[in-house]
């Protein structure tokens, strides 16, 4: 164990009082915890890629994971990680007006199927609130983390936005809707099967519009139809989810 | 670039007051999407909106590529939760496999049905 031997010299070597006060500037910079977020992504999203966009090994969920672990690991309270990631955060706000784009430059096709897309997106959106609510009551799960789950199926930014006005908690909102977009992107093609569904379109946007972005990637990696209805499925069940939602919650 | 950010800025701030005034429940962010998206459906055939349409394009774009990073700051936040998590787990994990099954199945259903009757119609 030479290299250890060495290690421990050099440490020997630093002055102690010099290291912790380096240590206090890191933590109360976002500097370092910018750097921090970012890197956890590119390894993360290195490692999605390398599997060959193996499901489970989402970046997000992945990044998380990282990042939680190195604050649990050094006592690193959340508020100081979030004080300094913050501006990472803002641009949730902005991306979630982009939306607006991809949803345009599908528009010509959203009014060329408009009856089928319509009447799928609203039973679908519906149903997902409906099922979701009654088996979370079901199990008699506590009432904030009901409401982190309505929004589930939807887009992050949209659902976390959704979650945090009906009193969910956003960060277990961002969690589950991985998790859904997790499950339903490695089952979906299962399901679809089973139900012997051939319609690639209509598999792309119930893909989409169950289990938003990562199901969308999915969907797009297999076929390009089955894509675009995708990314069309996941922007307007996003709209309409965060009508649908407070306006259920007002009517029960 | 500068005058898409300004844009998209703009129209989040536009949701944003929306929402608070109106006390409306929908996320501001979301208000400023459908503003944006009803604006871009009104100067579709404007040739002067061209130059400004593909500037939005190129920023969404590039926003919406790193969509995921966004989401780890507040994700991270679960560990702040872990124990009403951990009480759940399975009830939660439960909810999030059997709903997503379901309504993936509903969904393709109801479209595909809609879709072949419209093949056969035409």
């Amino acid at each position: 164990m030479l290299w250890k031997k060495f290690l421990e010299r050099k440490l020997k070597m630093i002055d102690q009082d010099k290291l912790y006060s380096i240590w206090v500037y890191l933590q109360a910079e976002p500097l370092f915890w910018l750097t921090l977020t970012i890197g956890s992504y590119l390894i993360a999203d290195m490692a999605y890629k390398k599997s060959n966009l193996f499901p489970l090994l989402n970046p997000v969920a992945m990044s998380v994971l990282i990042v939680s672990l190195i604050l649990i690991l050094f006592d690193i309270k959340y508020e100081r990680y979030f004080d300094g990631a913050k501006f990472i955060h803002f641009l949730l706000g902005p991306a979630t007006v982009a939306l607006a784009i991809p949803i345009y430059k599908k528009w010509n096709l959203i009014i060329l199927n408009c009856k089928a897309i319509l009447i799928s997106l609203i039973l679908g959106s519906t149903f997902a609130i409906l099922i979701t609510y009654s088996l979370s009551l079901y199990l008699e799960l506590p009432k904030e983390l009901i409401m982190s789950l309505l929004p589930r199926n939807v887009t992050a930014p949209i659902a976390m936005g959704i979650s945090e006005i009906i009193g969910g908690i956003p960060s277990l909102t961002a969690i589950i809707t991985i998790l859904t977009g997790v499950v339903g992107a490695s089952l979906g093609v299962f399901v679809f099967d089973v139900m012997k569904l051939k319609n690639m379109d209509a598999r792309g946007f119930s893909l989409g519009l169950t289990s938003h972005g990562i199901g969308t990637a999915r969907a797009m990696s297999r076929n390009k139809n089955a894509g675009v209805y995708a990314a069309v499925g996941m922007g307007l069940s996003g709209l309409l989810t965060s009508i649908l939602v407070p306006l259920f919650l007002k009517i029960i | 670039m500068l005058n898409s950010v300004f844009i998209i800025l703009l129209y989040q701030l536009i949701g944003e007051l929306f929402q608070k005034f109106f006390g409306l429940s929908i996320p501001g962010p979301v208000i400023g999407l459908v503003l944006l998206l009803l604006t871009l459906l009104l100067i579709q055939k404007r040739e002067r909106a061209v130059p400004i349409k593909e500037d939005l394009y190129n920023s969404a774009e590039i926003l919406l590529n790193y969509l995921p990073l966004l989401f780890i700051p507040v994700g991270v936040g679960v560990v702040m939760h872990l124990s009403l998590l951990e009480d759940n787990l399975a009830s939660v994990v439960l909810v999030i496999i059997l709903g997503t099954l379901l309504t993936l199945a509903l969904t393709g259903y109801v479209m595909e049905k809609i879709l072949r009757k419209k093949t056969q119609d035409d």
